[in-house]
């Protein structure tokens, strides 16, 4: 019975973490940029959802919304204004930039909202089913990863947007001839990440404390599942988060929960050497 | 080259004069400049020859402090515990090079990165060992505050001396040809006939054995190591944006960005302490859009000219092309200090 508690634990991370991935696979995927910034993104979004719902009692679930498009918003602007002009230039350049912004987002963080950890409340109860137990915030939070999840692999199949988004992964020279414009094709492709990281922020607040401390350990999840699942394609984040939900949970269990961490990163470093692309190989958002 | 020798040993003299002239403070900072400088070259051997994005930086610092105090710690005399920390670091990245040196780009950056943190997780949960989270307390070096701030003043100064001299070798000979023909194209490389694994680990191990030295060097003068501190992400940014922001691939390039890192973080950054890693931030930020290539890259005379010519009112089309000089040189890889020992003598001054 325990095993099946483990087992829901586990399931109930590997929504966020499938979440959380999502996006942050999709600019490295699409844009060849990683995104140092997406941590703290989901921080910074998990900070005014809290705000919001403490100072002027807007329920976390309609928050959701408008969090998630000032993100977009902000992410959009970010990418056509500042990151555009190097998005060209190797990894070594668009990884420091990103992470000078970080450390300015970071810092912010940490003057305006103090690293208190804040969390929002709710007091919903929880769900027994036989003998396994799980918080109902926690159990909200994963239906509505797996949701967004499935929302945006909607939008990459079905709309427009993410039509060019994938054309664009697939070959940008090409899509450029096709008329597609490529600067704002990457400017919407980072706002869907900083959008994407948004919701995760939401999400993580009703179910975590939030705090600034967290969100280096975030990214690297990002990092870990990107690496099992592959780049680029929200069925390969979806696995890759479940199987380091799983991992984490089993692994913390029996190693210990402070070598659950370590843990991931090492089976990351060993699927680098044998299978770089992931456990689904490289395939488009297709 | 012969040039940017010489700049390098004006920066030692100074560095080594310290004592003499200033205050214990100034001692400090020389001692950093030297560290710094140290680790920048360090980082230089796979990042600036061989393309490489390593931010494995910290992971080399950290093992190398933890191996340098606990041979201390277990009566190992001060120089040799120093030594055999940065064998111990490069034997760690010989094999750590062997296992992640097959992936490029994107995933060397991301799983050399990860490198850190497994490091550190590794040191705060191994308490017997490492002490865990508590840290681990080195001997403190008898003799008082002046002696001991000489002794570490020129040990910094000898690791970066002898990084230095490691990196002319390098420029010089064939090892580092076969790197800077990686860096252009590895598998053109590899066709021509060099051994790209064994060259790449090779850069690799020798950007970790200065590193666990300067590492063993600092847990000493601290006489204090903590995971956090060791294994710190910021430092793992911090060297290799010296190093850009001194011109990557340079021999000079990686001190001239230590030297004015640390002239910057004192003067400006350390008044702020509350906004210091937002400036931090954005000094990077800056840096990428308006310093590509690194100081050693700018080209002082155009500037000069140009500033020159502004004043007198003539045309204003030399900004633009300025610009793309600085863009262009950075993608084209420079065969030696070359391009940067002409402007030498302005870098120092900035």
């Amino acid at each position: 019975m325990l095993t099946l508690q483990i087992l829901a634990n586990g399931l109930v991370l590997g929504g966020l973490y499938a979440c959380i991935a999502a996006g942050f696979s999709l600019v490295w995927g699409v844009l060849n940029v990683i995104n140092m910034l997406h941590g703290s993104l989901i921080i910074f979004a998990g900070y005014l959802t809290y705000f919001a719902w403490a100072n002027v009692q807007i329920h976390p679930l309609v928050s959701l919304l408008a969090v998630t498009g000032l993100m977009f918003l902000f992410g959009y602007v970010l990418q056509y204004l500042l990151i555009n002009r190097v998005v060209k230039r190797p990894v070594l350049t668009t990884l420091t930039l990103t992470f000078g912004l970080d450390m300015m987002l970071y810092n912010f963080m940490n003057v305006v909202f103090e690293a208190t950890p804040r969390r929002v409340t709710l007091n919903w109860g929880s769900v027994s089913l036989g003998d396994i137990v799980l918080p109902m915030d926690r159990l909200v939070a994963m239906a509505l990863a797996f949701t967004l999840t499935g929302v945006l692999y909607a939008v990459m199949r079905a709309s427009k947007a993410g039509r060019a988004i994938v054309a664009v992964r697939m070959d940008s020279d090409a899509a450029a001839l096709m008329g597609i414009r490529i600067p704002r094709v990457y400017a919407m492709t980072f706002g869907i990440g900083a959008g994407m990281a948004g919701a995760c922020g939401v999400l993580f607040a009703v179910a975590f404390p939030v705090t600034t401390n967290v969100s280096g350990l975030l990214l690297g999840k990002a990092f870990v599942v990107c690496v099992i699942g592959g780049l680029g394609s929200v069925p390969g984040a979806l696995l890759g988060g479940l199987a380091l939900g799983l991992i984490e949970s089993f692994g913390g269990h029996w190693f210990g929960p402070q070598n659950a961490i370590t843990l991931g990163f090492v089976l990351m470093l060993l699927l680098l050497m044998v299978r770089p692309t992931g456990l689904l190989g490289i395939k488009g958002y297709e | 080259m012969n040039k940017s020798i010489a700049a390098f040993i004006v920066v030692a003299a100074g560095i080594a004069l310290t004592p003499w002239v200033a205050d214990n403070y100034y001692v400090k900072l020389a001692t950093f400049v030297a560290m710094y400088g140290a680790l920048a070259l360090s980082w230089n051997f796979i990042g600036g020859y061989t393309g490489y994005p390593s931010f494995a930086t910290a992971a080399f610092i950290g093992l190398g402090s933890y191996a340098g105090a606990l041979f201390q710690n277990a009566g190992v005399p001060l120089i040799l515990a120093w030594l055999l920390a940065g064998v111990v670091t490069a034997a760690f990245a010989a094999v750590l090079g062997f296992a992640i040196l097959r992936v490029k780009g994107h995933y060397f950056a991301v799983g050399s990165i990860s490198v850190v943190e497994v490091l550190r997780l590794i040191a705060s949960s191994w308490s017997g060992l490492t002490g865990g989270g508590d840290g681990l307390n080195v001997k403190i070096l008898q003799g008082g505050a002046d002696y001991a701030g000489r002794v570490f003043l020129f040990a910094m100064l000898a690791v970066m001396i002898a990084t230095f001299a490691v990196t002319v070798w390098v420029e010089r000979s064939r090892f580092g040809f076969g790197l800077k023909a990686i860096k252009q194209n590895e598998d053109a490389a590899n066709m021509v006939g060099v051994n790209v694994s064994a060259y790449k680990i090779g850069a690799f191990t020798l950007s970790a054995v200065f590193c666990g030295i300067t590492g063993a060097v600092y847990a000493s003068w601290i006489a204090y190591i903590a995971p956090v501190d060791a294994f710190s992400i910021l430092t793992t940014l911090k060297v290799p944006v010296m190093a850009l922001l001194g011109g990557e691939g340079t021999i000079f390039g990686p001190v001239l960005g230590a030297l004015v890192f640390v002239i910057l973080e004192e003067s400006i950054w350390a008044r702020f302490l509350e906004a210091n890693q937002a400036i931090l931030g954005l000094t990077i930020v800056v840096l990428i859009f308006f310093l590509p290539g690194g100081l050693l890259r700018i080209d002082y005379r155009r500037i000069g000219r140009r500033l020159g010519m502004g004043r007198s009112g003539a045309t204003g089309g030399a900004g633009g092309t300025a610009g793309t000089a600085g863009t262009s040189a950075t993608s084209a890889t420079s065969t030696g200090g070359t391009g940067g020992t002409g402007s030498n003598k302005d870098g120092r001054d900035a």
